[in-house]
């Protein structure tokens, strides 16, 4: 008998994403889709950056976990359109994230084409990162890139603590 | 099988998808050797993970090349298996890295110009490039922000930071023409939609690295000559040194895994 793919998004829930434990893969919104093919179950997964390494770790572990649950039969597809946004991360997770340590990606005002961001190239305003551990909004950049693709890294100085930030993409 | 689109030729889809997989591939390589050399750890990181955004943009182009082909390659029989001729990258990817501040200039031009194809080829009639330029162009919008910001704060800091950059620049210049100097192969993309015109793209670019290079107290180079033959596979001696040692697993064992 097949289960329900409500089940299967359950199941889904309890997969943590590799690098970042304390999200599920469904509050990291890269789960796109579940459904049945005949007797084949298909889960449609996005990938968050083009290279990021923990893609294929996310692969094998939704492998790993269905097959557990008792799946014989699986498909995994990988769908580009429309690209992962942090849009999809859930509210749920980003306060998971708030409590782990990690600042929350912070939506910027509105979208702006690429090349609106390249006419306006060393004057960004950039955007107010509060710090994860004691609230202050007193924070600065350290640099572009954390120890993730998805993170950067950032400094309270308030509390002197240093702390990843969720980047907005 | 081949896929694509109906209104280009597979062999001519192929060739302009190699472009652009063989210069992401390229240049990702180029940024991954600084992988453990850095002049401060944040740096380290941001441009281990420049690369691997790079590496990435590079596996799904290449992978879209590869399946238009239809001879049953795949990214990693493109990216291992071919010789410097059969490469199809701009001449400025394959430039090595110099200093921290020449590696930076290299990544500001090419980013400026990849922010702005990669814009137009959201529209592109190829629902495939569509998909693949949405994802890449959010990528590399934030490596333009680094980029742009670092050539900024070396190009208007000290003497020495000031120096480095503008021989840089002026070192780097001649190998940018390149990327607007269309041929056969882009005016057949471009009549059927699918990408821009490279010439297109020319004012834009300029505006926008005129305005950085200002900030950055840098003189703009007088030279209108431009290198060309990376995207028909005539390169510099650089590219041969780059894929001996990119290539070295496949070439000494030949079909090896992991």
């Amino acid at each position: 008998m097949q289960v329900s793919t409500d089940t299967v998004w359950k199941w889904l829930a309890e997969v943590p994403d590799p690098e970042i434990p304390v999200l599920s893969l469904i509050d990291l919104g890269v789960i796109r889709e579940v459904e049945w093919d005949g007797e084949t179950l298909v889960v449609t997964v996005t990938p968050t950056y083009t290279g990021c390494p923990a893609t294929s770790i996310i692969n094998l572990d939704i492998e790993t976990k269905l097959r557990s649950c008792g799946i014989e039969n699986l498909r995994l597809e990988q769908k580009l359109s429309p690209p992962w946004t942090t849009d999809w991360l859930s509210q749920e997770g980003r306060e998971k994230l708030r409590k782990y340590g990690i600042s929350p990606p912070v939506d910027e005002p509105e979208t702006e084409s690429l090349s609106g961001r390249l006419a306006r190239l060393g004057r960004k305003g950039g955007v107010v990162v509060a710090c994860p551990r004691c609230g202050s909004e007193k924070t600065e950049k350290v640099s572009q890139f954390g120890s993730t693709p998805c993170k950067a890294a950032y400094r309270c100085t308030a509390c002197l603590e240093p702390f990843d930030y969720f980047k907005c993409h | 099988m081949t896929e694509g689109n109906d209104i280009v030729a597979s062999d001519v889809m192929f060739e302009w998808l190699l472009r652009r997989g063989d210069t992401a591939l390229i240049l990702g390589h180029r940024v991954s050797e600084w992988c453990g050399h850095s002049p401060v750890l944040e740096e380290d990181i941001a441009l281990a993970n420049v690369a691997l955004d790079l590496i990435g943009q590079a596996r799904l182009w290449l992978s879209y090349a590869g399946d238009v082909e239809g001879k049953g390659r795949g990214e990693n029989e493109l990216a291992f298996l071919r010789d410097v001729w059969d490469f199809r990258n701009y001449l400025l990817a394959e430039q090595p890295n110099g200093d921290f501040g020449k590696t930076l200039m290299r990544q500001f031009l090419i980013d400026a110009y990849q922010v702005l194809l990669l814009e137009a080829l959201e529209q592109s009639t190829d629902e495939r490039v569509a998909e693949i330029a949405a994802k890449a162009g959010k990528e590399v919008a934030y490596h333009l922000d680094r980029s742009a910001d670092l050539v900024i704060r070396l190009g208007d800091g000290t003497p020495e930071s000031r120096q480095r950059m503008q021989s840089a620049l002026d070192t780097l210049w001649p190998y940018a023409g390149e990327m607007f100097v269309g041929d056969r192969i882009d005016d057949a993309l471009s009549d059927a939609g699918v990408a821009p015109a490279p010439e297109s793209l020319r004012p834009q670019w300029q505006e926008a690295v005129e305005n950085v290079f200002a900030q950055a107290t840098l003189d703009l180079p007088q030279t209108e000559f431009a290198h060309s033959g990376g995207t028909t596979g005539r390169h510099s001696e650089h590219l041969g040194h780059l894929l001996a040692e990119m290539q070295f697993l496949q070439r000494a064992y030949p079909g090896a895994t992991w």
